[in-house]
Order: structure tokens, then sequence, then C-alpha cells
């Protein structure tokens, strides 16, 4: 998953703190991998040095975290076409997607639109293993098959997220 | 003449309602010739009604349905269902052959329907049960067979007149994953080297992944995932 992307997403909804951005990430999507302070620093850093957030204060007597920093114009494009990419279809994407998700919908964004593209992806990487495996020997039906039930799985996961998406917006902005 | 931009069958803003329930609430759908088309989306979602109004079997509400350049909503039942003998084949999840007759008997009963004498139907028949790897099987009955061989029967007599428009409703519905496969294998073959396009109606996505592009129908709305990305 990429932290810089989900920090960045994070501060579309307004400036914050590095230690509330840490806050802010462990609590919705660092469940059991909560960042280290050195992560949020480095990515910062990064963030600033590639103009995608700006240094809108220094709260007194602080270390790096005690900057509040705010997103620019380019770093809502940067988010925007984050979310917009689907993800390489490959198993176990699903926390990546979730991630997208939530921060589509914290930002006002058409999540289903994310679901939808992501779908369409998965099923062209299926239809290429179709393919792979209709030509193929039996090797190749095994390995294009144990591919092609991942990929299902995740497919049906992207349509319980679709038809969830209300609850899950509800969830979000409380 | 054919719709434009080449399509055979084309749907536009299709309602259906059965009661207070939407079943389609401004459906689309296009097909070229020779293409297979998926309709997925989860049960309930209008997909065997798209699937029903498409092949004129259920009358819409409202909105339009051209094939090769006719109206269906302009033509007589009894056009329509000439239309379906001649240019559409169906097949279904369960029960579609009559049990009293054999398999190739069942195979070639369009053919009869349409008047050919009994051996020629029978002998055409047969060539289609080679193609679907049932040849062996032509004088046993339905109950006789296995699920994945009685449907494979019924992918040949679907395609047994040669029709333009494959319908499929959930085809291997019915059929664990290795029998599937034989069936979706066997059927996109066969309707291929015939040039017959497909609406092939599933909910399985390991099924939509013989297709060439798929649409998805949710609270009888469909979109054109072609059109996502
Ligand atoms: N003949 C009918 N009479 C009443 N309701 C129907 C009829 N056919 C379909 N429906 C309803 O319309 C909706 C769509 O059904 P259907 O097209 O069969 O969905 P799907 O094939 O996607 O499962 C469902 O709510 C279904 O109950
Ligand atoms: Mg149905």
């Amino acid at each position: 998953m990429s932290i810089g992307h989900t920090l960045l997403g994070l501060l579309e909804s307004g400036p914050r703190h590095g230690y509330d951005l840490k806050r802010a990430f462990d609590e919705k999507f660092g469940h059991d991998r909560p960042l280290h302070y050195g992560q949020v620093y480095s990515t910062m850093s990064r963030l600033l040095k590639n103009g995608l957030v700006e240094v809108d204060g220094i709260e007194s007597g602080g270390g790096p975290e005690r900057k509040r920093y705010a997103i620019t114009d380019a770093g809502i494009t940067d988010v925007e076409q984050w979310l917009a990419t689907p993800e390489k279809p490959e198993p176990y994407l699903q926390s990546t997607l979730y991630t997208k998700i939530v921060l589509a919908l914290l930002t006002h964004r058409d999540a289903a639109d994310i679901l939808d593209t992501q779908r369409a992806e998965h099923l062209r990487s299926m239809r290429i293993l179709t393919d792979r495996k209709r030509r193929g020997d039996l090797a190749d039906q095994l390995i294009c098959d144990h591919a092609l039930f991942h990929l299902e799985a995740d497919l049906r996961w992207l349509e319980l997220a679709a038809a969830r998406l209300d609850k899950l917006k509800a969830a979000v902005h409380t | 003449m054919n719709a434009p931009g080449g399509s055979l069958l084309v749907a536009e803003g299709l309602r259906k309602a059965y009661g207070p329930t939407m079943a389609l609430d401004g459906a689309e759908f296009s097909i070229h010739p020779g293409e297979v088309v998926a309709v997925m989306g989860p049960s309930g979602s209008g997909k065997s009604t798209l699937l029903h109004c498409l092949a004129g079997i259920v009358t819409p509400d409202s909105g339009s349905i051209m094939y090769d350049g006719q109206d269906l909503a302009t033509m007589s039942d009894a056009q329509r269902s000439r239309l379906r003998r001649s240019d559409f084949g169906f097949v279904f999840q369960f029960g579609q052959l009559v049990p009293e007759l054999t398999c190739v008997e069942n195979v070639a009963l369009p053919l009869r329907l349409n008047g050919a004498p009994r051996k020629q139907a029978e002998r055409t028949a047969l060539e289609w049960m080679q193609r679907l790897e049932v040849d062996d099987l032509g004088r046993k009955r339905p109950g006789e067979v296995s699920g994945g061989q009685g449907q494979r029967v019924a992918v040949a007599r679907s395609l047994v007149t040669d029709p333009r428009v494959l319908f499929a409703d959930e085809p291997t519905g019915a059929l664990d994953s290795l029998n599937g496969e034989r069936v979706m294998e066997l059927l996109t073959e066969a309707a291929r080297s015939a040039n017959a396009a497909v609406v092939l109606v599933t909910h399985e996505a390991r099924v939509a992944a013989y297709s060439d592009r798929e649409i998805v129908v949710r609270d009888g709305k469909s979109r054109d995932m072609e059109r996502v990305i």
C-alpha cells in the first residue's frame, strides 16, 4: 500500500500536523501495523520535496511531527490519479483497494467508479488467463486456474463492497 | 441493413415493471455480429429480463430494440416468433430437453419444426453433436446422460439452425467447475466458428471470462464496462 498517497488523501480534508496524520492513519488503516514517526517524517519530506504538500505552520518548540502540512493542487491531482488507476490484479490486493475506497468516500469522490474500474481490470486479466489456459497444456491450465480462482474471489469482494458502499460511507463519516 | 456502428442488436432505454418491481430501469445493450458479450450482475438485478426483451420473448414497457435494422416493437407476434426460430438460439440453465425424445431427436427438433425432413435434420444434428463432443449419446434419452453432457446437447440444439444470435442464460449454472468450463469452451468455440453472436448471462466471473466484453446490470440499469476505464 502506498503510504504517501494515503497520507496525501488524509490531508485533502484539511491541513494536519504530523502527529495528527499518524493518528488518523493508524485509526483508519493501521489496524495491525501502526506507522512509525520516522515513516511519517520521511514520507512527508519526500512529499514536500515533490511539491505535493507544503508546510502550513510549525508549533513552537517541536520536532518534525510538530509541522503542520497542507496538500497542494499538485498533491490533489496526484491523489486523483492514484485513485483512478486500477491496481495490477494480484491476490490479496484488497487492503489497498479498501484504503482507496475509504479515501474516496472521505473526499467525496465516486467510490463506485473505483470499484468498477478495478472490476473491469480484473476481468481483463481473467480473459487473458482463460485464453492462455485454452491453448496451454495441463500445467498451464492448473497455473492459470489457480490465478483465475483468486481473481474471482477478488471480484466477488469487489461486488460485495459495491453493494455495501452506502453503509461504509455512513461509517467513514462518523 | 445493420444499425449504426455495425451492431446486430441494439437496445436503448429499456424499462420493464412487474407490479411494483422495476426489473429494467433504463437498460442499454448492443452486440456486433459474432461477438460474445457477457451480461453480469447480482441475482435479481434484471439480467434475465434483459435477455428476454432482447430475444423478443418479453415486451418492454418502453425503450427500443433494433435487430438487424428492424424494430422489434413494430413486428407482430407471429413475425417475432418466426424471427426467434430462424435467427435466434437459446440455452438455459435447466430442463430444456424433451425427456421423451432421444438426444439426437432433441437436437434435430428445431430443424424439424422448420419443416426439414427427418433424415436430413438428424444428419445435421449429429454434426453439431460432434462439435460439442456428444455424438456418441445420440440414441440416449436426456434422463440417461449427465448434467454436463445434457447441457452440451442443449448447446448443439441451440446452434443447429445456424442462428445469428445465441442467447445463453446461466448455461453453466447447474454444473460443477470442470463441466462448466468444458461447456463454455465448446459453446464459444462452436459459436465463433458459426459466427453467431452470444448474449451470455452469468453472475460468475470465470464464465464471463470467455466473453469479448461485459456489461453489468444493477437494479435494472446497465453499465458498459468498456467505457469504465
Ligand atoms: N415474470 C415475473 N413476474 C414478476 N416479477 C418478475 C418476473 N420476472 C422477473 N421478476 C422480478 O424482476 C427482477 C429482475 O429479475 P430477473 O431479470 O430474473 O433478474 P436476474 O436474472 O438478474 O436474477 C426481480 O426482482 C424479479 O423478482
Ligand atoms: Mg436470471
